[in-house]
């Protein structure tokens, strides 16, 4: 009896660590319309339904011996990077929303909501600029051309270029509000190890927080608003705590 | 198009696997899920075609693990290692207690725990999707099967199989055994990889009725006797 609450506990600790230590990668893409990725690990059902309907093999399922958590889907943009068909064909058929059709939709008033691949948020480009060509003066504009939301995810920036007297920089520049995370640019990177590549937004961003405001933006300016108004909510509800003396003279 | 842990069939209507989505709702009880009603109706359907028709029969006619295990077994038959009589001290029960760790697993964790680790989707994954890593997960299951323990995965360890077993005690398809046509040759036991259901043989007539038959009607084609058989049994409500 005892034994076998031993073994019990001991299977238990040995496949919990091994799972803890699978799904702990955050360095994994998913594809189009992923929910978080602590959600996607719980919902994914590994049916491979996705990859299925991936047209160029982008999608693959991960194997044990990968650090991603086993069967579940993801890809690398330097193999093969997400060629943004404007079907989408890999997100309705999740069968368990993991992939969810409304990540990845667009809704005009009183219309049905739209595919729109556009919208989707599988990651960030993120340039090192060491290693970068175009940042040496060379000029090379393969991922800004290789862009599917050409000169609006990356755009390039011009300078003079000193050195030479009388050539430019033409350096690709990533716009975090609308890169896709498709890795078209990753793929397309002449050096020998792409010096712009795909990260997970969640590695890739840093947060603001709630202390610094844009005070010359007015959509900036309702953050404030709402600001105030969760602090006043909450002084009220101390406020309330402090002055309810009803229930305890009631007693 | 999908596999056994979903497939989405003649692009009309899901099947799913009911443990796995089980998990997934035990992963999910701390703060919510998102499961889709499809992959639910799914599962409640094989659930209940299980559960009142077939039995267990998912491992002996579905599984692809089953093949593997088989061959390992074929093969300890060829080179006699039968006959080398290990004892482990292990029940067949323990499979339960995996299953009810697997959904604990799920609960604490956080994401279907089972379906991390499991070999028989490792398998049918690869035979969809092509071979990886993953042919190490199904080579050790039969390493095991055949150097360690006679029908050591199926009938030892597997949740998946502890919980077909446990949802078909009351499905209508099982073995008949008929005492009177019984010669008691005992091929049946031989050949039966969960022998302890058939302990009726020889003794009475009626039906096998525990859920770890897995229905895969070995014991009928080797008997010569013509004292086993398939047939209905109606649970009566009284």
């Amino acid at each position: 009896m005892f034994q076998g609450a031993g073994f019990f506990g001991l299977g238990g600790m040995l496949w919990g660590a091994y799972i803890n230590e699978s799904k702990g990668s955050e360095l994994i893409l998913r594809p189009p319309g992923a929910i978080p990725e602590d959600e996607f690990i719980k919902s994914c059902i590994k049916c491979g339904a996705c990859v299925e309907a991936c047209p160029y093999d982008t999608l693959v399922l991960a194997e044990p011996n990968n650090s991603e958590p086993v069967g579940t889907p993801y890809f690398k943009p330097r193999q093969v990077p997400c060629y943004m068909c404007p079907d989408i064909p890999c997100v309705p058929v999740c069968p368990t929303s993991a992939l969810d059709k409304a990540k990845v939709s667009t809704q005009e008033e009183g219309k049905e909501p739209e595919l729109d691949i556009n919208k989707s948020q599988m990651g960030l480009a993120v340039v090192d600029k060491e290693s970068c060509i175009a940042f040496w003066g060379i000029q090379c504009d393969v991922c800004y051309r290789a862009c599917p939301l050409l000169d609006v995810a990356i755009t390039l920036d011009y300078e003079r270029n000193e050195r030479t007297g009388k050539h430019a920089f033409l350096r690709p520049s990533v716009n975090s509000n609308a890169c896709t995370g498709c890795g078209l640019c990753e793929h397309a990177c002449v050096v020998e190890k792409a010096a712009i590549f795909i990260l997970p937004r969640k590695l890739a961003m840093g947060k603001v927080g709630d202390h610094y405001i844009k005070g010359w933006d007015k959509n900036d300016e309702k953050r404030l608003e709402e600001i105030r108004k969760k602090d006043e909510e909450e002084a009220e509800g101390a406020i309330d705590y402090l002055n309810d003396m009803e229930g305890l003279l009631d007693e | 198009m999908g596999n056994f842990s979903t497939a989405y069939v003649l692009e009309t209507f899901y099947l799913s696997d009911p443990y796995a989505v089980l998990q997934i709702l035990a992963a999910g009880i701390f703060g919510g899920i998102s499961i889709g009603s499809s992959v639910l109706l799914g599962a409640v359907f094989i659930l209940l075609f299980y559960a009142l028709v077939g039995g267990r029969a998912f491992c002996s006619w579905f599984c692809p693990l089953n093949m593997v295990t088989d061959a390992a077994n074929w093969l300890r038959r060829k080179l006699k290692m039968n006959q080398v009589d290990l004892k482990f001290p292990i029940t067949r029960n323990t499979r339960y207690w995996v299953m009810g760790l697997g959904i604990l697993m799920s609960l604490l964790t956080g994401v279907a725990a089972f379906e991390f680790v499991s070999p028989i989707a490792m398998l049918h994954r690869g035979v969809v999707f092509g071979f990886g890593a993953g042919l190490a997960g199904v080579a050790l299951i039969f390493l095991f099967d055949l150097v360690v323990l006679k029908n050591g995965w199926c009938g030892y360890f597997c949740p998946l199989g502890a919980f077909y077993s446990t949802i078909s005690k009351f499905s209508v398809i099982r073995v008949e055994h008929d005492k009177d046509k019984c010669t008691a040759c005992m091929k049946c036991k031989l050949v039966c990889p969960e022998k302890q259901v058939l302990h009726i043989i020889n003794k009475e007539s009626g039906h096998i009725t525990s859920g770890e038959c897995s229905n895969c009607g070995r014991c009928i084609e080797v008997c010569d006797d013509d004292s086993l058989k398939f047939s209905f049994k109606i649970y009566k409500t009284k």
